[in-house]
């Protein structure tokens, strides 16, 4: 068989840190395509050995684009590992902090990575199809008001969290620093510029993609569907939560499949080994794995924005909730398989990441000097759980009476979709890429765009950062020639 | 006259060092007036094959951060050094392997036991390892080689400067901007090779706010074992905090937040190992005399080694890659 080869090398801005493979048959036509992740760290295994307590500040280094994330779940998996519960505004000024790490890292990927798509379009040209080119096309303003929504996140996390890279504030039974007055009303003012900021990019994806026919119909079309499970972490009302609650499953129809709280995950989720990739594919167990196959017989699910407001039943907050049911209204009703909607359910997890942490800052307990308690007992087992942006987090340590690690356990955001990312990337290489049909840099941002709905961040599983990616393509007969070459 | 021109990379980091750079805000409008930033794969178009074709010694400056774990990080930190006048590795991951190097008190065959079979989530009844080369019924598929230790920068290729912290500070990444284009402006001398840029020439505690009294420690406790004076030496209060033997720097962010240092700007000025001085620095203020009680002290503190050489083991006299 005379196999052609595609290589998508690097997907991510730089060399190696993602791949993809794509394979064509004799007919021209995509005979199968791999996702590799060609970095591996060790966390699981270098961990063992640390005191416990520890871990919230060594995990940060997961990744650096969202440090925030691996903190909280840290945070909570020792709480559970000293078996204490912070006080009340311990906890509130920790999900504070994780609600504004939402809103800042939600507006990073509208703007500068996954936005530039529709605002300027997906056949535009690549060195238009950044945040510098969504500026030019819809005003310095809306730069201007972006990289202050950005600063106002920075000084918040550096605030509550004592750096705005690797936070530290967060140890078992609550937090080391809590908020004066005066530093409230400080967060309350920035606070409220980004509930007005994802209002106003509400408003930004109404005009410039949901009043465009043909964006709507890209949404909508098969070649970004994907129907599998959908996860995400829910409150005791099924509404969407970052900081806590119980996970749900939905299948593909929308009815519940499990929900589970964080120390029951090894029930429910498992992770397939692949040798052409360091990063392993998590199916669900209780079905088993199945190889790369959608549907309800199938075992892959999606941790996304998407997928969390599938397996919820709505908003805590009032406009994050209007906008909720606005989409499923548009998009056909619950669940919706639609991977570009994912930028939408995007934005309004930023609107309600800004609405709820304007709820905590005007807490009347998050100046409450009650911050954090003193373990008295180790439980030597603890699992925390946290929505990343990217994913269901899931932290697991074992220590011994000491609360000193044994074993280490961690599914991260990104790592959930990676079979996901897998079959939407070539499913759109099938939908795009046929017998006579030019490969051209448009058809390729189109691929791109399957993958990038995820707002991969390899950081966590390797790691990537925000920016549009460069791509290398290198179509190849069976010899090996060069028959054509994009790069960009 | 030409741009002098700039590259920034990332071996194995977590993106840290980028945001860091990211963060200097509206100063990375003067970096990209003032030099032709030829590659950085995270804010402009990748062209590797493009650094290939460069003539030798064409880049004026490179920052390169993250450390070296696998074959590919090494093949481009060599390609780097020999297309770049000035290499500088910049973070804690570069400058001295930082929590990655942490691997190297295992090995490489632990980790992947670990990772890919005992994990409790995994699910592997067929063994399977992750492959340098897989053949595919469609044909092969390469990844890089997992290296049995994680190296610093200047393990694999000659550095000419350093700037440390996990990541840099944004207002120290400016400073050294600031430094670098007078030189390049101005025609001022280089510093000498081996300087390490963007951070103080004292310790952390010279910029700890906290008061100090004479410490005299009769035990070591954990920050989660008792509630934290905020105006107090954490080491007066029994914490272990690396202050005295980290580089000052980042402005003391940590103790700041009410909680300890854990090192990561590297050892002070003419020290090379920073776990030798912290015990050194400790030896002092541990209040016996009796060996048999100062034992007893000193086993109270928990995972010395993974504390003291928090993020510069690749780089310490342990190195630990002969452990």
């Amino acid at each position: 068989m005379s196999t052609k080869h595609i290589s998508i090398d690097p997907i991510t801005r730089l060399e190696g840190h993602g791949k993809i493979d794509i394979f064509l048959n004799d007919a021209g036509d995509v005979e199968n395509c791999y996702f590799q992740i060609p970095e591996l760290r060790g966390f699981e295994q270098f961990c063992i050995g640390r005191p416990v307590e520890e871990m919230p500040r060594i995990t940060t280094r997961l990744c650096g684009v969202c440090p925030e994330a691996h903190h909280m779940a840290s945070a909570k998996a020792c709480d559970a590992v000293y078996h204490v519960e912070p006080p009340s505004a311990g906890r509130k000024l920790r999900e504070l902090l994780y609600n504004v790490f939402f809103a800042g890292d939600h507006a990073l990927h509208f703007y500068a990575l996954g936005g530039p798509d529709f605002v300027l379009g997906p056949e535009a040209s690549p060195a238009e199809r950044n945040i510098l080119g969504v500026v030019a096309k819809v005003g310095v303003e809306i730069g201007k008001k972006f990289i202050q929504h950005r600063a106002h996140h920075s000084a918040i996390m550096e605030l509550l969290g004592g750096k705005k890279i690797h936070q530290v504030t967060s140890l078992p039974g609550g937090v080391s620093k809590g908020l004066t007055e005066e530093e409230r009303k400080g967060v309350e003012s920035r606070v409220l510029e980004m509930v007005e900021f994802a209002k106003f990019t509400i408003k930004l994806f109404e005009d410039v993609v949901l009043k465009n026919k043909a964006y709507v119909d890209l949404i909508l079309s098969d070649t970004y569907s994907l129907k599998v499970y959908s996860m995400g972490l829910v409150d005791e009302k099924n509404r969407v939560n970052f900081y806590d609650g119980k996970v749900r499953v939905v299948d593909c129809n929308g009815k519940e499949f499990v929900k589970y709280s964080p120390n029951e995950y090894l029930e429910n989720v498992a992770e397939h080994v692949e040798p052409w990739s360091y990063l392993k594919f998590p199916f669900l167990k209780k079905i088993g794995w199945k190889g790369f196959i959608e549907g309800n017989e199938g075992s892959i699910y999606r941790a996304t924005p998407l997928s969390r407001l599938n397996a919820a039943d709505g908003m805590a907050t009032p406009l994050a909730q209007a906008e909720y049911e606005r989409m499923y209204k548009t998009l056909g009703g619950k669940p919706v398989h639609a991977t570009l909607a994912t930028h939408w359910a995007r934005i309004i997890e930023l609107l309600y990441a800004a609405e709820r942490s304007l709820e905590l800052v005007r807490d009347p307990e998050i100046t409450s000097p009650n911050i954090r308690v003193i373990p008295k007992e180790t439980q030597t087992e603890g699992v925390g759980i946290v929505e990343a942006p990217r994913g269901t987090l899931t932290h697991h340590y074992v220590t011994d009476e000491r609360g000193i690690l044994k074993k280490v356990n961690l599914i991260v955001g990104t790592t959930n979709n990676n079979a996901p990312i897998a079959m939407s990337v070539k499913k759109a290489a099938m939908g795009l890429i046929k017998k006579g049909v030019q490969v051209t840099d448009g058809v390729l941002n189109k691929i791109e765009m399957a993958f990038r709905a995820y707002d991969p961040c390899f950081g966590c599983a390797t790691h990537t950062l925000p920016g549009q990616m460069p791509l290398v393509v290198t179509i190849r007969n069976k010899n090996g020639e060069v028959l054509q070459e994009i790069r960009r | 006259m030409a741009k002098p021109k700039l590259a920034l990379y990332w071996a194995a980091s977590c993106g840290g060092c980028e945001v860091a750079v990211l963060d200097i805000e509206a100063k990375i409008l003067d970096v990209a007036a003032f030099f032709d930033i030829v590659f950085w794969p995270c804010a402009t178009d990748f062209k590797y094959k493009d650094v290939e074709a460069m003539a030798d010694k064409s880049i004026t400056l490179c920052l390169f951060n993250g450390a070296i774990r696998n074959s590919e990080n090494e093949k481009i930190a060599k390609l780097l050094r020999a297309k770049s006048v000035v290499l500088v590795a910049f973070g804690s991951c570069a400058y001295e392997g930082c929590i990655p190097a942490l691997a190297n008190l295992t090995t490489k065959e632990e980790i992947f036991k670990t990772v890919y079979l005992e994990t409790p989530s995994t699910y592997n009844p067929e063994k399977v390892f992750p492959q340098p080369i897989t053949k595919v019924k469609e044909g092969e598929l390469e990844i890089p080689v997992f290296y049995e230790k994680v190296k610093s920068l200047d393990q694999v290729v000659d550095v000419d400067y350093y700037i440390p912290g996990c990541p840099p500070q944004s207002n120290q990444v400016a400073a050294v901007i600031d430094v670098v284009v007078d030189i390049l402006k101005n025609g001022k001398p280089l510093p000498p090779k081996g300087t390490i840029l963007g951070a103080g020439d004292k310790t952390c505690c010279d910029e700890c706010p906290r008061t100090r009294k004479e410490k005299k420690i009769k035990q070591f406790h954990r920050p989660h074992e008792i509630m934290i004076n905020p105006d107090e030496c954490l080491l007066d209060q029994g914490i272990l905090c690396m202050g005295p033997a980290t580089r000052s720097g980042c402005g003391a962010l940590c103790v700041k937040a009410n909680v300890p240092c854990r090192g990561c700007y590297g050892a002070p000025p003419n020290v090379h190992d920073q776990g030798l001085k912290m015990l050194s620095a400790l030896s002092s203020i541990i209040d016996a005399q009796d060996p048999e009680e100062i034992d007893k002290i000193i086993s109270t503190i928990v995972d010395p080694t993974g504390t003291f050489y928090r993020f510069s083991l690749a780089h310490s006299t342990l190195k630990a890659a002969d452990l």
